[in-house]
This record gives C-alpha cells, sequence and structure tokens, in this order.
C-alpha cells in the first residue's frame, strides 16, 4: 500500500531498517504517532476540554460578586437542597438493591439468571424522557393509580416523590453492574469459612462480605450519585417546574438559561460541573487502587455471556 | 423454579430474600411503569396509533434522532478508535489525565453540557466563529443535535476498545512487521479485526445512548419542528399539550427500536464472545 505524503514513505524505509536491527516496530514511524496523538488531542480539546473551560468562564463572565450572588439566591438553595434530597434518597435505595441482586447473582444458580442482568440493565436502554412519561401513565392523574391517589391527596407526578423515582429508575443499574463483577470475581469461599465457624448470615454480610466489595460499591455509589444529581430529562417530565419546590440544580440552571440569564445559568452548572470533575477524581482514585474495577462492565458482559453458553 | 438449584450451596443463607427483593423492586420500579406505557398505546387502538406516528412531524423527528445518532456514533467510532490507541500505545505527557477526562460526559450532567455546547458553538463562540467563514453552522441546527450526541457517546467507544487493545496479542504484529507488512497493512489486516466485534458494540452502545438523549441535545438544537426537533422532545410537547395518547405512541415506537438494539447488541457480543474462543 503506498504512504500517500513522501515522508512517511522515507520514515517507513528507515523503520524497516530499524525492525530488522531489532527496534519494536509497533512504536511506529514518529510522524504518524504525531498525526493520530494530535489528532486525538485535538478532538477531546473541542468536545471535552473546551466544553468545560467555558462553564466556568461563563459562570465568571460578569464578575465574583454576580457568581456569588446566583450561587447564594434562594432559588438555587432551593434546588441544591432538592437535588441533595433526591440523591440522598435514590442512591441508596439503589445501593440497597444492587447488593441484593448481586448477593442473588453471585453466590446462586438458577435458572434465568442471564436474563435477570438483562432486565437489570434495561433502564440504560430507556430514553429519560421515556422513564418520566412512564411514571406519568402511572401516578399521573389519568393515570393508573391517578384517581386513587387523588381521593387520598397524595401527590407523586409533579411532586418530590416523582422526581425521586424517576431519578431512582435512570440510575437503577449503576450499583449492581459494578457489584456484580466484583462479587463474582470474590467467589463465596470466605462467606462459607464464616458460617461453617458459626457466623450468622447477617454477620457474615456485615463482617465479611462488606469490607472485601467496599471499593467497587463505593465507585457503584459514585457512578450512580453523579447521574443522579445530574438528571435532566426524566425529572424534567415529571417535576412540574414549580420554582423553590420541585426545581432540580438543572431544571434551575434551564431556566436561567431561557431567561437569558446566561452568567446566573453557568454559575449554577459550574457546581454541577465541580462535582463531575470530583467525581472524576474519585473514580481515578478508585481505579488506581483496584484496576480491575474499570472492566467491570466488560468483565459483567462476559460473565453473562458463559452463564448463556 | 430455582430453589431446587439453589441447593447447590446450602451454606450460604438469603436466597430467598435477595432474589425476592430483586424481583420485587425491579418489577415496581422498571417493568410495571415499562408495561403501562405498552398497555396505554394499547388503548389508542392500530388507526389512531398509525395516524400518531405517521404524522410527518413525527417522522421527522424520528428521522433526526436516529439518523442523528448514527452519524454522531459513525464519528465516535472513528475518533474514539484514535483516541483509544493513542491512550494504549503511545506515551505523552499529562496521559493520565487525558484519560480520566474521556469519562467526563458520564459525569457532567447532560443539561450542563447542553448549555457549554451552545456557548461553544454559536457564531460568536470559540469554535463557532472559527466555523462561520467555513459556512459551517453546528448551533441551533440539525448539525448541533449531532455534536452534542458525539459528546454523549465518546466514552461507550473508547472504553469499549481500551481493554481489547490492551490485551491485543503484539507478538503478531511483530511478526507482521518483521514480514515485510507496512504500518497500515498491519493496522488494516492484524489489528482491525481483532477490534471489529469492539468496535461495533461501543458504536451500537453509543448509538443507543443518543438515540434517547434529550438534556444535552434541546440546548444547541434549536427545536424548529420538522428539522431540528428531536423525538423525545415531542414527547414532552405532547405531554405538555395533555396529548397522553400521541406522547405514549411516539414512545413505543422508540422503546421498540431501543429494544430491538440492545438485542442486537446481544447478539453480537455473543458473536464476539464465541469467536474469541469464549475467552
Amino acid at each position: 500500500m503506498n504512504a500517500p505524503v513522501p515522508g512517511l514513505a522515507a520514515s517507513y524505509e528507515v523503520q524497516t531498517v530499524l525492525t530488522v536491527s531489532g527496534r519494536d516496530p509497533r512504536q511506529g514511524f514518529r510522524w504518524g504517532r504525531l498525526v493520530l496523538i494530535t489528532v486525538a488531542l485535538a478532538f477531546l480539546c473541542a468536545f471535552l476540554v473546551l466544553p468545560l473551560v467555558v462553564v466556568f468562564t461563563q459562570a465568571f463572565a460578569k464578575g465574583l460578586s454576580a457568581y456569588v450572588a446566583a450561587v447564594s439566591d434562594p432559588m438555587a438553595w432551593a434546588s441544591i437542597k432538592l437535588t441533595l434530597l433526591v440523591a440522598a434518597i435514590a442512591v441508596p435505595m439503589n445501593v440497597v438493591f444492587g447488593v441484593a441482586a448481586a448477593w442473588a447473582i453471585t453466590k446462586f444458580e438458577f435458572r434465568g439468571k442471564s436474563t435477570l442482568i438483562t432486565l437489570i440493565d434495561l433502564p440504560f436502554a430507556v430514553s429519560p424522557v421515556i422513564a418520566g412519561l412512564t411514571y406519568i401513565l402511572v401516578f399521573g392523574a389519568h393515570g393508573w393509580f391517578g384517581p386513587y391517589l387523588q381521593a387520598h391527596d397524595i401527590r407523586v407526578v409533579f411532586a418530590v416523590p416523582g422526581i425521586v423515582l424517576a431519578t431512582i429508575f435512570v440510575t437503577f443499574p449503576f450499583v449492581a453492574r459494578e457489584l456484580i463483577p466484583v462479587m463474582q470475581a470474590l467467589g463465596k469461599d470466605d462467606e462459607e469459612t464464616a458460617l461453617s465457624l458459626g457466623a450468622s448470615g447477617w454477620q457474615t454480610f456485615w463482617l465479611v462480605t462488606l469490607p472485601n466489595i467496599r471499593w467497587g460499591l463505593l465507585y457503584g455509589v459514585l457512578l450512580c450519585n453523579a447521574r443522579a444529581m445530574g438528571e435532566f430529562g426524566a425529572v424534567s417530565v415529571v417535576s412540574g417546574h414549580i420554582r423553590g419546590m420541585t426545581n432540580t440544580m438543572p431544571l434551575h440552571v434551564e431556566i436561567l438559561y431561557n431567561e437569558y440569564n446566561y452568567a446566573a445559568a453557568f454559575a449554577v452548572a459550574s457546581l454541577l460541573a465541580l462535582l463531575a470533575l470530583l467525581t472524576l477524581a474519585g473514580k481515578s482514585i478508585l481505579e488506581w487502587r483496584q484496576p480491575e474495577l474499570r472492566d467491570g462492565a466488560r468483565l459483567l458482559r462476559e460473565k453473562n455471556l458463559q452463564a448463556k453458553s | 423454579m430455582a430453589s431446587s438449584r439453589a441447593a447447590r450451596s446450602p451454606l450460604i443463607p438469603g436466597f430467598g430474600l435477595t432474589l425476592g427483593y430483586t424481583m420485587v423492586y425491579l418489577s415496581l420500579v422498571v417493568l410495571i411503569p415499562l408495561s403501562a406505557t405498552f398497555i396505554r398505546s394499547l388503548d389508542l387502538g392500530w388507526g389512531h396509533f398509525w395516524a400518531v406516528v405517521s404524522a410527518p412531524r413525527v417522522v421527522a423527528s424520528l428521522r433526526l434522532s436516529f439518523g442523528a445518532a448514527l452519524l454522531a456514533a459513525g464519528v465516535n467510532a472513528v475518533f474514539g478508535l484514535v483516541i483509544a490507541w493513542v491512550l494504549v500505545r503511545y506515551t505523552f505527557p499529562a496521559k493520565r489525565l487525558i484519560d480520566a477526562m474521556v469519562d467526563l460526559p458520564f459525569a457532567l450532567p447532560t443539561a450542563v453540557a447542553g448549555i457549554a455546547l451552545t456557548a461553544l458553538y454559536t457564531p460568536n463562540g470559540w469554535l463557532g466563529h472559527l466555523l462561520l467563514p467555513l459556512g459551517i453552522r453546528v448551533a441551533f441546527k440539525p448539525l448541533g443535535v449531532v455534536v452534542a450526541l458525539i459528546f454523549i457517546g465518546l466514552p461507550f467507544v473508547v472504553r469499549t476498545l481500551q481493554p481489547v487493545l490492551e490485551e491485543l496479542d503484539k507478538d503478531v504484529e511483530q511478526a507482521a512487521a518483521t514480514l515485510g507488512a507496512s504500518e497500515w497493512q498491519t493496522f488494516t489486516r492484524v489489528i482491525l479485526p481483532a477490534l471489529w466485534p469492539a468496535l461495533l458494540t461501543g458504536f451500537a452502545l453509543a448509538f443507543a445512548r443518543a438515540v434517547g438523549e434529550y438534556g444535552s441535545v434541546i440546548f444547541i438544537a434549536g427545536n424548529m419542528p420538522m428539522k431540528s426537533e428531536i423525538a423525545p422532545l415531542l414527547i414532552i410537547t405532547k405531554l405538555e399539550q395533555y396529548d397522553y395518547a400521541g406522547a405514549t405512541a411516539i414512545a413505543v415506537v422508540m422503546l421498540v427500536l431501543s429494544f430491538a438494539l440492545m438485542l442486537g447488541i446481544n447478539a453480537l457480543q455473543s458473536w464476539a464472545f464465541r469467536r474469541n474462543g469464549g475467552r
């Protein structure tokens, strides 16, 4: 195959000589490597770095005092508190589910296991907007339980419970799918030893299993929390957008932005961007401690395929 | 059904409790609400359902959602491969930092990504004013939808490819090189065939995520009906007009297509798994 650039052809010949003389050929010729690194970095810069930088520049575009004013605005505070509240309910719910699901899937053999793993992943294949819609169809005024809820004066949709439910839906698989490969890799020897020495089931879980899976669990919690605090589409459908009542931080950003209050919108957005950076930092630290966490999702898929075959 | 086979590990307790809780929670949170969407769409009757789904505005929005997602996943497959390759094979300054940054779209709330990309690509934005002389307009055009979906899908391709690239047997490449194959020949004949399954999986995952994406798109798209209005936005518009039947019909079409895609990904993975000899 002809190299399109003369310089590349020349360096290819040099490379052949070097290869014969024992140099590692996969280091590649210098030009090709330089071009590929430049392309990769330029792409990452345009699509990842610049958006992040623009958030912080725009947030401080009108000075520090405008930033402080936007962030300490009562409506902004209400949205921050609601976001924290929603995550504080949704994340623990999915942690309990994730631990239970991983326990059932990794400690026991049963029929339909691979179907169960696929169903746990289902929320990832559903548009967040549709996730919100499903709860409207169940709990909304015209929904299945609508008349019953209205008769008992319980508000789910266009209120905090609906926001929590929608958030639980979109973050549903995170903890389970991180824990399953971790617990699969650990096996069940430790638990069987503890049980045969007379420990109860709960003691075994708290004193043996939980310490073993703590990093994997933390990893799942981190990803789950980032998505829970940042969810927009699903929450937008069920929130009703009542200021100071049912607006989470991402929804507050949208309102400010649509009012052309860009500096304030980016100021609140910068807090969420900070959360994202902290999440990435925490994720990197955990991956450095436990490199296998990184490939968790892939290992899960392979386990699933092994179960099928 | 399962209890007889669970007896294989009689010592470990909690099978009934954990599997029971898993099934109840899964049903309450995911399965029952999702089935509500399908059951409610039956109320429409086939004629009404078809009338909603085949309306030009709905067809245009579905075409945009799926078309832009396909295009964005294609761009991500190409550049994601380059990025994964560079991160696995080469060393350069700040590589670990850049590697960690690849996950940003997983961690950054989509609404924040949406307003940031819009600020970048408006005609007076940092990138928008560079593209304007070339006659390229991104923000408030269908191209803006593609840009947002590229952002959302990138980590899926890179993170699927990276472990496969790391495990690639380098002896084969060295053999190809010593037998006189050029770098490009080694890449297309030796490396690429081994990467195909992972590349396709990453492409499909990026596509699946992009099809339903809402938050990052609506700010940059301009949301012109028939031109730059995505299907999830049309669902919300119909909901706001209390047209629950219409919203449900569009949702069902999207769900069926997404589930078909998910089954496709699963089939793809078991094919790749078998091809690699069940590694």
